[in-house]
């Protein structure tokens, strides 16, 4: 199980680590959703089932809707 | 089901999820690494309702649901702002 | 445990369904060539686990059909709105495919203009 745990807090901290690298704002959006994702699993693994379905719905659903509305109103590059 | 069944399937469903996160992390372009988180999205769906099973709560399964919807709302905002910048 | 079996069986069909897609997705050289191993492998896969845990554990099985059948009607629908998204905001294809169909579509070509 302490396997487990640690190495989807090592995969969340490799998309976390490239939300923040890439150059391509979009990009980061989507890999900030998979960081939501995996901490979804996390939690659904650690028996907390509505805390799991609380970040599924505001951090792969909300979070990337509202991101992306704000990428359409501002740009999409980062110089 | 037995210890080793569950341990082997749900070892190939975390290699189909690390294989996605791969191509999110290697993808040309953005479209790539929507279609990889996409994919991954899937799978995770399919993971929660096999682990829900292994736990036996019913309860769990709504948090698969709630899942599959939410998925289908974040890939056609992508996809929508993709096309024409919403 | 008839019913146990055949679900563990279909269960595991779907699983490896699932990998096949993912690992399509990792290896396929273009967006296009991605999204069609993304989208057929991972609907039926997805589709066969969620009916075998219905299969598995018979007082499950109306709740795991409505997810199921959830996945079978909207995961193909965000897939060609992605690819059809990435046609229209110009990714190009992989230099070894024979032929593009969609350049004559009247959109595109103005697009191209």
């Amino acid at each position: 199980m302490i396997i487990l745990v640690s190495l989807l807090v090592l995969l969340m901290l490799c998309a976390a680590i490239a939300a923040l690298v890439f150059r391509d704002l979009l990009a980061a959006v989507i890999a900030s959703c998979v960081v939501s994702l995996l901490a979804s699993i996390l939690f659904y693994f650690l028996h907390a089932p509505d805390v799991a379905m609380a970040e599924a719905s505001i951090g792969a659903a909300l979070v990337t809707a509202i991101f992306v509305i704000a990428l359409g109103r501002t740009r999409r590059y980062e110089e | 089901m037995s210890e080793t069944v569950v341990l082997v399937f749900s070892g190939v469903i975390g290699l189909a999820i690390l294989l996605c996160l791969l191509r999110l992390l290697r993808g040309p372009t953005a479209a790539d690494r929507a279609v990889a988180a996409d994919t991954a999205c899937t799978v995770t769906t399919a993971l929660l309702v096999f682990m829900g099973f292994v736990f036996g709560r019913r309860v769990y399964l709504d948090v698969s649901l709630v899942y599959a919807v939410l998925t289908f709302i974040g890939a056609v905002a992508i996809a929508r702002f993709l096309e024409r910048g919403i | 445990m008839v019913l146990l079996v055949v679900g563990a069986v279909v269960t595991g069909a779907g699983i490896l369904f699932l990998f096949l897609g993912s690992l399509g997705v990792f290896r396929m050289p273009d967006v296009y060539n991605r999204l069609q191993a993304g989208t057929k492998c991972t609907t039926l896969g997805a589709f066969l686990t969620i009916i075998g845990v219905g299969i598995m554990e018979p007082a499950w099985f109306w709740k795991a059909l409505a997810i199921a059948l959830f996945i079978l009607l909207t995961n193909p629908i965000s897939n060609h709105a992605l690819g059809r998204a990435s046609r229209k905001c110009g990714v190009s294809l992989c230099d070894r495919s024979a032929v593009d169909k969609t350049k004559s579509f009247r959109e595109y070509e103005k697009e191209e203009a």
